[in-house]
C-alpha cells in the first residue's frame, strides 16, 4: 500500500539546511493500523506530510498503492489527496460557517457530487459516528469529541485507501481518546488503512506497529501484540 | 455552465461569509467601487448634457453649411481700383447652379434694413422692431425652424413674388392679442403690406432662439423687388452633398464668385465666409476632450476603488489561510481556490458597482427632471443622459476589475502551501 525508500527532506532555515528526513525506508500494508511515534523535531509531522502528499520530497521514492508519487504538480495533488487520503487533525479543521453536514460532505463537493447527494451520504457516515442529530450544528457548538467525530466522517467520505492522523487525540480528555480510538478500529477492521501519529504511549499501544522515529531515522519498528490490543479494549 | 456557478450553494456561502466576517470593512471597500462608477456615470452624464445642450442651441442647423458674402475688394484687378464694394446677383446665383455639382441647397438671401434701429414693423396700434430676411425655400432646409401654423414660403411664392409672410413667435406675441388668429392678417413693414402666411417657433435654444423667434420671412424676389434690391442677393447660404466636406464647395463657389466679379484671385478679403461644418467639428472636438478627461478621471476613481477590493481581498485571503489549508488538503484544486477567490472579488465589485450605477442614473434622472421643469430655456447644460451602451461598457468595466482585483489576492491564495496554512494554529 505504502512504500517509502531511502526518504530525504531538508528545510532552508534561513541560510542554513535542516535535514529533516535522513533516508526512511517503510513498508505499511493494506489494512494496517499503524502508528508512529518520536519527540518533537524527530521527523514524524513532516513524514506525515509527505504521506499525505502535502509537501514533497527531496531524495527517494515514494508509492501509494502502486502509484509513483513524485513531482506531482498542485491539480494532480490536490485530485490523489481527494480519492486516496483522509485526513483527521489534532485541532479538527472544521469549516466554522459549514455545518457539520457540510463540513463532512466537502470532499465529495471537489468531486463534483450533487449537493443533494454528497449530503445525504454526508448523513449516513455522520449517523456511522453516532452524531447524526448534530449534523446541523456548525462546528462551536459541538463537543471536542464531536467535532472529531465529524472530521472522521468526513476523512472517510471519499472511500480513501489510507486515513492519516496526526495527534487526533491530542485535544481530547482520555475518555473521549478512548472512544476515538475505538472508532479508528472499527474503520481499520473495514480494510482501511489507518496511519496515526501520537506521542502518546496509550494511543501507540493500541496499534499493530509502532514506527518510533528518532532525529529522522526510524530508530525501531515494534509490533504489539493482539493480545495487548485485546487487554486494552 | 455558468448557472451551475450560480446555483452552487457552498460557492455562496464561503462568499457571505468572508464578506459579513467584518461587515464595516466590506462596506467601505465596496463604498470605493461604488463612488468610482457613481463619479463616472455622473461626469459621463452632465458631459453628454452639455453638449446637448451646446448642440442643440444649434437646433437642426445644417452643420455641412456655409455663409458667403460680399465685402470690399483689397486689391486692384483688371482696371479696378482696389477698395471697391460689390454685389452678389441672381446671375452669380445661376451660375453656381449650374457649374457646382456638390451644392446641395443654395438659398441667396436678403435682409432688410431697419433691424436694431427704430420699429420697422406696425400692425395697427402696435409695433416692433424685428429683422427681416428674404428667403428662398431651401433656407428653410439649411435652418429648419418649427412651423406652428401655416406654411413655409414656397416655390410660388418665390415665382410669382407674392406679398406674403411668416412671422416668428415673438413676434406675433407682440403684435396679437392672445389666442388671435393670425393667418390671413396684414402686417405693414417699413411702408408696404403684407399678407401672414405662416407662424414659426425656433428649433434652437437661448440666444439664438430669441433672435429666431424675432425673425420675419418673406419671399425673396419680393423682398428684392419691395425694397429695391433689383437683382442683387445680400448673401448666400450654401450646402455640400454628403460625401464632399463643405469647404471644397466653399472654395469653388468663391473661386466662381472672385471670377464673374473681376477680382483677383488672391485677394481674400473681397469675399467673406464662414464654414458651420469646420466649427462645428471644432466644437465636436472640444467634447471628444472633455469625454477623454472624463474617462480618465472617472477610470481612475474606480481603479482607486478597485485597489481597495484587491487590497481587501488580500486581508480575507490571509485571514483564511488556515481555511484554504483545509480545503486543499481535502482536494481543493488550485482552480478551485482561485475562482473562488475572483468571485467573491467579482461579486462584491459587481453588486457595489451595479448600485453605483443605479444611483448614478437616477442622479442624472433628475437633473434631467428639474431641468426640464424649467422650461426650455436651460442655456448651456440640457438633457444629461447616459446611454445604454455607455451603462453596458461601466458593467463590463466592473466585471473585468473585479477579475483584476481577485487577480493578485488569488495568487497569494494558491502560493499557500496546504502544509503551511495548517501548521498555523
Amino acid at each position: 500500500m505504502i512504500e517509502l525508500q531511502g526518504i530525504h527532506k531538508s528545510y532552508d532555515v534561513g541560510s542554513n539546511k535542516l535535514h529533516v528526513l535522513k533516508g526512511i525506508d517503510l513498508t505499511i500494508e493494506e489494512g494496517e493500523l499503524v502508528s508512529i511515534m518520536g519527540s518533537s523535531g524527530s521527523g514524524k509531522s513532516t513524514l506525515l506530510n509527505i504521506l499525505g502528499i502535502l509537501d514533497t520530497y527531496d531524495q527517494g521514492e515514494y508509492h501509494l498503492s502502486g502509484k509513483h508519487i513524485k513531482n506531482l504538480n498542485e491539480t494532480k495533488a490536490a485530485w490523489y489527496r481527494n480519492q486516496m487520503i483522509g485526513f483527521v487533525f489534532q485541532s479538527f479543521n472544521l469549516i466554522p460557517f459549514k455545518n457539520a453536514m457540510e463540513n463532512v460532505a466537502l470532499p465529495l463537493y471537489y468531486q463534483k457530487v450533487s449537493r443533494k447527494r454528497r449530503n445525504k451520504i454526508a448523513l449516513e457516515y455522520l449517523d456511522r459516528m453516532g452524531i447524526k442529530e448534530w449534523a446541523e450544528h456548525t462546528p462551536n457548538e459541538l463537543s471536542g469529541g464531536q467535532k472529531q467525530r465529524v472530521a472522521i466522517a468526513r476523512s472517510m467520505i471519499s472511500k480513501p485507501k489510507v486515513i492519516l492522523a496526526d495527534e487526533p487525540t491530542g485535544a481530547l480528555d482520555s475518555t473521549t481518546s478512548f472512544e476515538v480510538m475505538n472508532l479508528f478500529k472499527e474503520i481499520n477492521s473495514e480494510g482501511i488503512t489507518i496511519i496515526i501519529v501520537t506521542h502518546e504511549k496509550d494511543i501507540s499501544e493500541r496499534t499493530n506497529r509502532v514506527i518510533h522515529l528518532k532525529d529522522g531515522y526510524i530508530e525501531n519498528i515494534t509490533v504489539n501484540s493482539p493480545e495487548m490490543n485485546i487487554a486494552n479494549v | 455552465m455558468l448557472f451551475k456557478i450560480m446555483i452552487d450553494r457552498d460557492k455562496w456561502q464561503e462568499i457571505f461569509q468572508a464578506l459579513r466576517k467584518n461587515k464595516g470593512r466590506t462596506f467601505l471597500t465596496a463604498f470605493g467601487v461604488f463612488w468610482g462608477i457613481f463619479m463616472l456615470l455622473v461626469m459621463l452624464g452632465a458631459g453628454q448634457g452639455l453638449e446637448n445642450g451646446v448642440t442643440q442651441g444649434f437646433g437642426d442647423f445644417a452643420t455641412n453649411s456655409v455663409f458667403i458674402w460680399p465685402q470690399r475688394t483689397s486689391m486692384a484687378y483688371k482696371g479696378f481700383d482696389r477698395d471697391r464694394s460689390f454685389n452678389f446677383k441672381d446671375g452669380d446665383v445661376e451660375a453656381m447652379r449650374k457649374t457646382i455639382p456638390e451644392i446641395q441647397y443654395l438659398a441667396p438671401r436678403l435682409t432688410g434694413g431697419g433691424y436694431g434701429s427704430g420699429d420697422n414693423v406696425v400692425r395697427g396700434e402696435r409695433t416692433g422692431n424685428y429683422s427681416i430676411n428674404g428667403d428662398h425655400p431651401d433656407f428653410f432646409l439649411i435652418d429648419p425652424v418649427d412651423i406652428l401654423e401655416g406654411r413655409f414660403i414656397n416655390e410660388m411664392d418665390i415665382r410669382d413674388r407674392r406679398k406674403v409672410i411668416i412671422i416668428g413667435k415673438r413676434v406675433y406675441e407682440e403684435l396679437f392679442e392672445k389666442d388671435e388668429e393670425c393667418i390671413g392678417e396684414y402686417i405693414r413693414i417699413q411702408g408696404i403690406y403684407f399678407k401672414v402666411v405662416g407662424l414659426f417657433k425656433s428649433k434652437k435654444t437661448g440666444e439664438n432662439a430669441m433672435q429666431d423667434n424675432e425673425a420675419i420671412f418673406m419671399p425673396f424676389t419680393t423682398m428684392q423687388r419691395a425694397y429695391n434690391f433689383g437683382d442683387n442677393v445680400g448673401f448666400l447660404s450654401v450646402t455640400s452633398i454628403d460625401e464632399v466636406p463643405v469647404s471644397i464647395v466653399q472654395e469653388k463657389v468663391i473661386d466662381l464668385l472672385k471670377s464673374r466679379h473681376h477680382i483677383n484671385p488672391a485677394d481674400d478679403l473681397a469675399i467673406g465666409s464662414f464654414n458651420v461644418e469646420k466649427e462645428f467639428k471644432q466644437m465636436k472636438g472640444l467634447f471628444f476632450g472633455i469625454d477623454l478627461l472624463i474617462w480618465i478621471v472617472g477610470i481612475g476613481t474606480l481603479l482607486a476603488g478597485v485597489i481597495g477590493v484587491s487590497n481587501i481581498m488580500l486581508v480575507i485571503v490571509k485571514e483564511r489561510t488556515k481555511e484554504i489549508g483545509i480545503q486543499r488538503a481535502l482536494g481543493a484544486t488550485p482552480m478551485h481556490i482561485t475562482m473562488q477567490i475572483i468571485n467573491e472579488s467579482i461579486f462584491l465589485t459587481s453588486i457595489a458597482g451595479y448600485i453605483g450605477l443605479v444611483f448614478g442614473v437616477l442622479v442624472i434622472e433628475g437633473v434631467d427632471y428639474m431641468i426640464s421643469q424649467q422650461g426650455d430655456d436651460a442655456g448651456f447644460f440640457m438633457n444629461p443622459e447616459i446611454d445604454f451602451r455607455i451603462a453596458i461598457t461601466a458593467l463590463v468595466i466592473l466585471i473585468f476589475s473585479g477579475v483584476i482585483a481577485g487577480m493578485i489576492p488569488a495568487r497569494r491564495a494558491i502560493n499557500v502551501k496546504p502544509i503551511e496554512a495548517l501548521r498555523t494554529e
